[in-house]
């Protein structure tokens, strides 16, 4: 299993802040992405209108990075500190 | 000596100041940066900030960039204090603080890691204005400019 974390607009739009999803072999983030659109139209629409940014074990990632499973994935919005 | 903190509770920027200052004379130069919340906009002005970020990922991406400001300036100490949760107007958000045997090498250092911080360091901002109304914060490219100058 991967630990999904959603942070800021992403969290409060989807009004979740943490699942877990299943890994398959070969799985990046976007495929993990995929997978949460498929979860509702509310899903789909939240990640079509958000540019949406990715870490995994807590390190900046790119959408392409693989996953494996007992992986932390974050995903968020750029970031707006300071 | 470096200390990375982040916390809901209001810092004292003074008092920091003054644990740098008892040095033994050993810095020439002490740059010190807050930032604050405004009271942006005038007929519907902001109220607070509510600072949101990621627990353990944020710490570590803090430390990282005090070790790059270290490996790139000559700098003695670095203090780096980040609030969360809800900030009112006139209240500091953030403290960078370092010092340095001479002016540049503070000014350069600090200057660094605030712009690094709103760029890179996992905080998010959501403004609430005077009418009840609230609104995630969107990044600036501007702030992006100002960080890849480093690069």
């Amino acid at each position: 299993m991967i630990r999904v974390l959603f942070f800021a607009s992403l969290r409060e739009r989807l009004g979740c802040d943490a699942l877990e999803l299943a890994c398959s072999p070969g799985m990046c983030v976007s495929d993990a992405i995929v997978e949460l659109e498929s979860r509702g139209p509310q899903w789909r629409e939240v990640f079509a209108e958000t540019q949406c940014l990715a870490a995994a074990n807590q390190t900046m990632v790119p959408l392409s990075h693989p996953l494996n499973d007992g992986d932390e994935l974050a995903l968020f919005p750029p970031v707006t500190g300071g | 000596m470096n200390k990375v903190r982040v916390q809901h509770k209001a810092f004292c920027a003074a008092q920091e100041y003054q644990a740098v200052v008892d040095d033994g004379g050993a810095n020439g130069a002490i740059v010190m940066f807050t930032g604050r919340v405004r009271a942006d906009g005038a007929s519907n002005p902001v109220t607070a900030l509510e600072l949101e970020h990621y627990p353990g990922m944020t710490e570590q991406v803090l430390e990282r960039l005090v070790l790059e400001a270290r490996a790139r300036w000559q700098i003695t100490e670095v203090r780096l204090i980040h609030r969360v949760g809800k900030i009112a107007v006139g209240e500091d958000i953030v403290l960078v603080l370092v010092s340095s045997a001479h002016r540049q090498q503070a000014f350069s250092a600090a200057e660094f890691l605030m712009d690094k911080l709103k760029t890179t360091a996992t905080f998010w901002k959501k403004e609430h204005r005077l009418d009840g109304s609230s609104k995630w914060v969107e990044a600036k490219t501007s702030d992006d400019a100002a960080a890849s100058r480093w690069d």
